[in-house]
């Protein structure tokens, strides 16, 4: 029973820190440029393909975690400076678009670079899973846990802390009062994009031994970790990590007493409960009217 | 020109001549069937475009309501024996009331609520239609008896083709009737300022639902003759690519414009029928593609046609 529900609530856990980074991830971007990308779950498919590709070319495992890494950030800079800067005036509508565009655009090219394959990593501290109080816990679930607890700690020292964070700040709060103390907005843009696609990079490489990839899963989790966003309340950090795990929680709870087939139905059931409730989300600042 | 391109009538003799005219033109069976699936998508865009042109929502699931009108018409007739005509009817009358009862709930928010609810009910339904093998048949989906009318299986794509056409010239007016009523006035007003068509007494909430309501009717409607023109269906017709291909086509073609619609869905249907060629690289280049136009045609084609003819011959046009 209580071991039960252990299983339940790791798993869940673990799937809910994926949304969560995916969720932070488009937080960051939307925070400073104002655009929803949905792209996002394509960098969290480059993290787990390049990674796989790269290892099976011989290349030892923590060089082939950097190369994906280096990779995600690349084409996150490539993305923008390619697709949202050109037409950075456009309506929001028309900018999610292109970002749909975009993730055409990546999963096509990974289909060509890669293959259609399912693929999956060993885990980095092997397969066996733990005895914990009756449940069995992969240690690669731990590895997630861990992993997205330090991009989390990482990310906000980050904006606190560094001078290019508060720069990010700047640039969201406004755009030109920062142009105009001498923030070069392209740059900080440019790294924003570059850090978004980096985090969930991370991300695909640590879930991709449990979930296993192919260059089709970024749809699903850019759907998902939208979800979190919304459920969490747009532009807080804090509440799209929330919202990730709610989300991964409520999937792998209701998976395990309800149904697993409708599973994500009851996830999305869920976030439209509480937006009825909270319109504004779990953590989000009431919505006042912007002049 | 410009100016007839803004005529209601000039709009719809626009629509039909170029219905008539291709049909006349078009050399086999392939192209016909190619035509039909433009006039069919054309009638869902009309439909979103009326919500995301005109009410300013956006709907990330509007596949879902094809989905709905899809399966109606192969499920009804062929597990409870009803006719394929009532069955679109049903199909359109439960689209229509779903809408309505997310739609009510939803729109009293302020944002882009609609966005994430109808996001869910798109996955929600193709879910629904891939699990529940026993009656739809999973995700090999399941043949659609033909459409009989008059003693006679239609089934030619030329037929359909006709048939699609009808209907959407049918839905131009209807839109058109729409944007002409108390309930147009009212979506123009609060397309300008929310605030402003509140205080002039109008139920902001009550208007957007309607409209959601009647871009589900459309689209249902859609996904029925899909599925009669194709005579198989899967959940992928419910798909969350089709949904944003639905949002694609009315952005492309430019929001507002009911022409525009029509554009959009022959560019969209069109293109990866050409790119089949390249197979491999069709992900890549429809990709690039909405890119391009997104950044060179940002408020879509019709509408950035109808401003370089304004420029052209400016003076006694622009009045």
């Amino acid at each position: 029973m209580l071991a039960q529900f252990l299983q339940f609530t790791m798993s869940g856990l673990t799937v809910g820190a994926v949304y969560a980074i995916v969720g932070l991830g488009f937080t960051i971007i939307y925070n400073a440029s104002g655009v929803l990308n949905f792209a996002q779950g394509e960098f969290v498919m480059i993290g787990g393909m390049v990674t796989v590709f790269a290892v099976a070319a011989g290349v030892p495992l923590p060089l082939a975690i950097l190369l994906a890494i280096a990779v995600a950030a690349i084409v996150g800079v490539a993305l923008h400076r390619l697709a949202i800067e050109p037409a950075k005036d456009a309506s929001p509508v028309v900018l999610i678009i292109i970002t749909i565009g975009g993730a055409l655009v990546i999963r096509g090219i990974a289909q060509i670079v890669f293959d259609k394959q399912l693929h999956k990593l060993p885990g980095f501290s092997g397969d066996t899973p733990v005895n914990f109080m009756g449940a069995s816990i992969l240690p690669q679930a731990l590895w997630v846990l861990g992993g997205s607890a330090l991009i989390v700690t990482l990310v906000t020292l980050f904006f606190a802390k560094t001078m290019i964070g508060k720069a990010v700040l700047a640039t969201a709060a406004n755009r030109l009062a920062a142009q105009l103390v001498g923030v070069n907005t392209s740059v900080i843009l440019a790294i924003s994009f570059a850090l978004s696609a980096t985090i969930g990079a991370i991300a695909g490489i640590l879930v991709t031994p449990i979930t296993f990839t192919n260059y089709e899963v970024g749809t699903m989790l850019a759907l998902k970790g939208f979800a979190a966003l919304v459920l969490g309340g747009l532009g807080s950090p804090a509440g799209a990590i929330l919202g990730g795990m709610v989300l991964g929680l409520c999937e792998s709870l209701s998976a395990g007493y309800l149904s697993s087939t409708y599973k994500d139905a009851f996830a999305f059931l869920v976030m439209i409960a509480v937006l009825l409730v909270m319109p504004s989300g779990l953590l989000g600042k009431p919505s006042a009217e912007r002049v | 020109m410009a100016r007839l391109i803004n005529n209601r009538w000039a709009e719809l003799a626009l629509v039909t001549g170029l219905i008539v005219l291709a049909g006349l033109l078009l050399p086999s069976n392939y192209y016909f069937r190619v035509g039909a699936l433009v006039l069919i998508s054309a009638i869902a865009a009309v439909g979103l475009n009326l919500l995301l042109g005109f009410a300013g929502q956006v709907s990330l699931g509007h596949a879902g309501f094809v989905g709905i009108g899809a399966y109606a018409v192969a499920l009804l007739p062929t597990h409870w024996g009803v006719p394929t005509l009532a069955s679109i009817f049903l199909g359109a009358a439960f689209s229509g009331v779903l809408a309505l009862a997310i739609g009510r709930p939803i729109l009293r928010l302020k944002g882009h609520f609609l966005a994430v609810a109808t996001l869910g009910l798109g996955i929600l339904v193709a879910m629904v239609l891939t699990n529940e093998a026993r009656i739809t048949g999973g995700p090999d989906g399941m043949p659609v008896p033909r459409l009989e009318l008059l003693g006679t299986r239609i089934r030619a794509p030329e037929a359909w083709y006709w048939i699609a056409g009808g209907t959407l010239i049918i839905s131009i007016v209807f839109a058109q009737n729409l944007l002409n009523s108390s309930t147009g006035r009212a979506l123009r007003a609060l397309h300008d300022s929310e605030v402003a068509a509140r205080a002039a007494g109008i139920n902001v909430a009550r208007v957007k639902g309607i409209v959601f309501s009647i871009s589900a009717v459309y689209a249902s409607i859609s996904g029925s003759l899909l599925a009669l023109l194709n005579g198989h269906i899967t959940p992928d017709t419910a798909s969350f690519l089709n949904s944003i291909e639905l949002v694609t086509m009315v952005v492309l073609g430019g929001m507002g414009s009911l022409v525009g619609s029509l554009v959009g869905a022959a560019v969209l249907v069109i293109l990866p029928q050409a790119l089949t060629v390249f197979h491999e690289y069709e992900h890549l280049l429809l990709g690039s593609f909405i890119i391009a136009i997104m950044i060179f045609l940002r408020d879509g084609i019709v509408p950035t046609l109808r401003k370089a003819l304004l420029e052209r011959k400016a003076p006694e046009d622009r009045v």
